[in-house]
Parts: C-alpha cells; sequence; structure tokens
C-alpha cells in the first residue's frame, strides 16, 4: 500500500479547475517527482494534500488514514513536512532559531502530563526541555553542514544555503514524508548537485521524499518515481525512462507536431 | 517636586506593565493590537467593584482583573484573527471602545461616567500603602514590573515564545512546521490582556477612583508608541520606552513651563519623537535582543541565580 495516495482530488478556483480529478500515490522510501508545465496545478496539489488548503472534492489518505482538510499544523505532526516554493525562512531569526522552531511540536507531547508542574520547573531551569531542542536543532544543522552559520539571521545566508536551512526545518520534525517544493530552483549546478547528494542521505534515513521540480536533469536523476500534471490533470506517471518517452509528456513539454 | 517626580515614577511603572503585555501581542507576535485601554479599564474596574462592593481584598483581586482582562482578550482575539495589519488595528480599536463604552452606560455595575470612589486602601502586614505618599506605592508598583518583566522574558525564551515569534516572521511557515496558529495568536492577546489587567487593578487602587474616561484611545497609543520608541520584542526597552514617554508628555511640567506651553504641545512632541525613529531606527531604540542558545545552554550554570540557589539547597539537604 502507497504511503499517501489521493483519490479524485480536485479543487477549484471559481471557474478554474487547478487540480482535476487526480489519483495520486507516493511509495513508501521512494523519491517520487511531480512535474508538469507552469500552471499545470502542482503546488496546489503540494497544498491540498499539506492542509494549506482545502480540496473541492476527492480524498487525501496518508498511512491509510484519511486526512482531507485537516489542518495542517495537524498534517505535519502526523510526519508530513514541507518546503516552499518562494522560500519561507523566518527571517530575522538566527539559524539555530529556524531549526529550533522545526522541534516546536517534538517536545510539547511530554507537557501533557502534568503541564503545570513541567512549566514550574523549566522556569527554574532552562535545561531539559530547552537543551533537548538545541541538541536535537544542532545535530540537523550538521546533517545539512550549517553548523557553522547557526548564530548567523536566516535572511544572511547565501541562497543556496537559505534553501537548505528550509529543508534542514522540515527535517527537524522528523516526517516520514518530505515535500520539496521545487528545491532548485534559483540554484547553480554546483548547488544542485549538492542538493541530488543531499536528497538521497535524506532518504537513507527512510524518510520519503516528493518533489516538484522543473530542473529534468535533477528529476530524471533521483527520481524513481514520476507524475505528470497537465491543466490540473495527471496526464501519466511511472518511471523516467517511461516518462521521458510518454508521447503526451513530450506534447505537454514541447506541444504538437503538426 | 519630588512628589510630581514620583508620581512620573509611578505612572511611568503602570504604563510600563502596559507596554509589557502589548510588547507580547505586538512586538513578539507581531499583532497590531489598538485595545491595551481596554484591558486595562477592565482591570480597574473589577478592583473597584470588588473592593467596594464585595469587599474582597486588594490582593485577591489583582489576578482576578488579570483573569477577567484575560477574557476579554479571548474575546477579542477569536472574531479578529483572520485579519492582519491595519484592519486588526481598526478592529481592536473598536473592541476597546466598546468597553469603555459599556463600562460608561452600564450604570447599575459600574455607576456610568460618574465613576466609582472610595476604593480602599491597600495594606500589607497590617501597614497602609497610602497612595498620597507614593513611596510605599512606588515600590509595589516597581515590584510588578520586575515581576512582569522576568515572567515575560522566560516566556519569550520558552518553545511558546519561539512559537509566536514565529507566527510574526511568517505565518504561514509557522503553520506549516506544526505551530496551532490560531490558538498562539488567542493565547498571546489573552497574555497580553492578563498583564494589562493586573496594571489596572494597581491604578485603581492608586487613584482610588475610577472613571470611564481615563481609558480612552489615547492611552492605547501611547502604550504602542512606548513599544515602537522601545523596540519590538524587547522587554527591557519596553520598560525603558514607558519612561521616555512619560518624560517627554510630562516635560513641561517637570521644567515649571506648564503655564506658556499649551497641554496640546505634548502630542506634538510625541508625533516628533515617533518621526525621527521612523526614520532614523525604526527597529527602537534598543531594537531586538537576539538570544545565545549556546551561552544559555552551554554556560547556563552561572547564568541563572534561580539555578544557583537550587544547587545550593539542594547541597545543603544532602549535608
Amino acid at each position: 500500500m502507497s504511503l499517501l495516495y489521493t483519490t479524485q482530488l480536485t479543487r477549484a478556483f471559481g471557474g478554474v479547475i487547478a487540480v482535476s480529478d487526480v489519483d495520486f500515490a507516493v511509495e513508501k522510501h521512494s523519491i517520487t517527482g511531480l512535474i508538469g508545465p507552469n500552471g499545470a496545478g502542482k503546488t496546489t496539489l503540494f497544498n491540498n494534500i499539506t492542509g494549506m488548503d482545502v480540496p473541492t472534492s476527492g480524498k487525501v489518505f496518508f498511512k491509510d488514514e484519511e486526512i482531507t482538510g485537516m489542518p495542517a499544523h495537524s498534517i505535519s505532526r502526523l510526519g508530513i513536512a514541507r518546503t516552499f516554493q518562494n522560500i519561507r525562512l523566518f527571517k530575522e531569526m538566527s539559524v539555530l532559531e529556524n531549526v529550533m522552531i522545526g522541534r516546536h511540536f517534538k517536545t510539547g507531547k511530554s507537557m501533557t502530563s502534568g503541564r503545570l508542574l513541567n512549566a514550574v520547573r523549566s522556569y527554574i531551569s532552562m535545561k531539559g526541555e530547552e537543551k533537548a531542542i538545541y541538541d536535537t536543532s544542532r545535530e540537523w544543522l550538521e546533517f545539512f553542514n550549517l553548523d557553522k552559520f547557526r548564530n548567523e539571521s536566516a535572511r544572511n545566508l547565501p541562497y543556496g544555503s537559505q534553501r537548505e536551512l528550509e529543508i534542514a526545518r522540515a527535517m527537524a520534525t522528523e516526517p516520514e514524508l518530505l515535500f520539496l517544493d521545487e528545491p532548485a530552483a534559483g540554484m547553480n549546478p554546483q548547488e544542485t548537485d549538492r542538493l541530488m547528494a543531499t536528497i538521497r542521505r535524506i532518504r537513507e534515513q527512510g524518510v520519503t521524499v516528493l518533489l516538484i521540480e522543473h530542473d529534468m536533469k535533477l528529476v530524471m536523476n533521483i527520481c524513481e518515481q514520476i507524475t505528470v500534471l497537465n491543466y490540473g490533470k495527471k496526464i501519466a506517471s511511472g518511471n523516467p525512462l517511461e516518462i521521458r518517452e510518454n508521447p503526451l509528456v513530450i506534447e505537454a513539454y514541447l506541444g504538437k507536431e503538426e | 517636586m519630588l512628589s510630581f517626580l514620583l508620581l512620573i515614577l509611578i505612572y511611568t511603572g503602570l504604563y510600563a506593565i502596559l507596554a509589557l503585555g502589548q510588547n507580547i501581542i505586538t512586538g513578539v507576535t507581531g499583532m497590531l493590537s489598538l485595545c491595551q485601554a481596554g484591558f486595562f479599564a477592565i482591570g480597574a474596574y473589577v478592583t473597584a467593584i470588588l473592593t467596594v462592593s464585595y469587599g474582597v481584598s486588594f490582593w485577591l483581586t489583582i489576578p482576578l482583573a488579570g483573569l477577567f482582562a484575560a477574557a476579554a482578550g479571548a474575546l477579542v482575539g477569536l472574531p479578529t484573527l483572520r485579519l492582519k495589519g491595519d484592519y486588526l488595528a481598526i478592529a481592536t480599536l473598536g473592541f476597546g471602545e466598546i468597553i469603555r463604552n459599556v463600562i460608561l452606560n452600564w450604570d447599575s455595575l459600574t455607576r456610568g461616567p460618574m465613576g466609582i470612589n472610595g476604593i480602599p486602601m491597600p495594606t500589607i502586614f497590617g501597614m497602609t500603602i497610602n497612595p498620597y505618599k507614593k513611596w510605599g506605592f512606588l515600590l509595589l508598583v516597581w515590584v510588578f514590573v520586575t515581576i512582569f518583566y522576568l515572567l515575560l522574558k522566560r516566556l519569550t525564551r520558552s518553545r511558546m515564545g519561539r512559537a509566536l515569534e514565529a507566527i510574526k516572521e511568517d505565518e504561514i511557515a509557522a503553520y506549516a512546521m506544526g505551530i496551532n496558529t490560531t490558538r498562539y495568536k488567542v493565547w498571546a492577546f489573552m497574555v497580553g490582556a492578563f498583564v494589562a489587567g493586573c496594571a489596572g487593578s494597581l491604578q485603581a487602587a492608586f487613584t482610588l477612583s475610577v472613571t470611564p474616561n481615563t481609558y480612552t484611545f489615547m492611552v492605547s497609543v501611547m502604550v504602542l508608541c512606548m513599544v515602537v520608541l522601545g523596540g519590538m520584542g524587547n522587554h527591557i526597552a519596553v520598560i525603558f520606552g514607558a519612561l521616555i514617554i512619560q518624560l517627554a508628555a510630562e516635560f513641561p511640567r517637570l521644567l515649571g513651563i506648564s503655564s506658556t506651553v499649551p497641554p496640546q504641545f505634548k502630542q506634538i512632541v510625541f508625533g516628533l519623537i515617533l518621526v525621527l525613529m521612523m526614520i532614523y531606527r525604526p527597529q527602537g531604540i534598543l531594537g531586538r535582543k537576539r538570544v545565545n542558545y549556546d551561552q544559555l545552554t552551554g554556560t547556563l550554570e552561572q547564568e541563572s541565580l534561580l539555578l544557583r540557589v537550587r544547587r545550593i539547597i539542594r547541597i545543603g539537604v544532602k549535608r
């Protein structure tokens, strides 16, 4: 069974149907690509799955549980983390603090029993919860090679590192499924190569990766499964080789031969 | 003259408490709210009504005033959550005025425009804190400023405080990171209102009478100015901002030129200060101070006085 799947997912904005009847699945431990020309509905599909937007009709299942229409904060607690197409970092906060936010709900649960007692205790000592958040955040920064920047403002990082920091922040929530919305956008070839290696390392951690990307070199290189959207409809899905040769995909990207 | 200076310092303390509350709402969470005066009024009236009509001890009415104000804060927070920036400011401004108008017209409870007089002076250990003598009250107010400063500073350095700050920086990203933005925003309003309610309680005990026209929109604006002037999100800066605004407001009387300078002059001074700030130092006089987590977690043993005291106690017990 797939880790995540949608059934006939549709999202209409008035008369514009951004996503139309999409049956889409992500297999566990895979790196899955979601591609399509501009305006094909990729980000809308992302938003509808992650709870940033509510589908008009259709259902979303994660680990065989329906998550359609759940608020984004609940969905991220279930184990889906995401990044954004236009980087959304907490710009005035430090790099470390950005990742610490990713740990937000990881320590909250222990507080449900004896919440007040815990609050009093943590007032007296900053250790305990804060120290745990700090230590794990440092580990994630090490993983992405960003630890040297930890006391910098997030806005001062080079562009490629900002993208990496966004992924680090998402990974700090320890998701089972990571959504990357155009992670390589605006990166130079070296940065893209590094990103590919990073995505592979993330998968080695047992995390399933779903990514939207326009950089075909990256997509064809690291994705095992690719789904293609055009005008809100799924037109193909399969492995990179199949996709490369699919006439519908070629038509969507290059137009039809007269 | 000394008496007048003490009076200014007492009011600075009251405003500093209001500004600390406003700082949680506006400085940390980034919601432009203009109803601190409303929460202030609720706190003052809760103390006035409970002490005068029901004979409740003043000390007990402080937390009660805070709780009533916090409830009002939740009431403001919930319906206005979808609003941002200017729209939120207008909605909360309206709410502050609604509170004042309800107080003004609810004659049976608040005696309307006449206000409530004869609030008993607070006593502690058999001693009366006489507002006319000022020293005792000055101490009382600044003890509260210190308490709220420490509490709120600790709060902003916790996981919850970081969540509030994340909401200010990017609400959508915060939402995606598993932060229940709705709950935290209401919560920020409640904390800010609670603090303002306690300030209201102290003010009622100081002036010994409350009237609705004390809690006008101008109070909210002044409190907001203090936060912006001091530095958004920085608690000590906000207290500093309260002092500067108070001195600016009272300087004609301090210099003894109040007969030659019209009272409206203080608005001109405010305006001038704000314009100059926006041009030369938009982040406020002190700006936001970043928490050094390396130091906090590493050298905490030397940092925290409370921790040291606790260790000494523990060693004592072991012996």
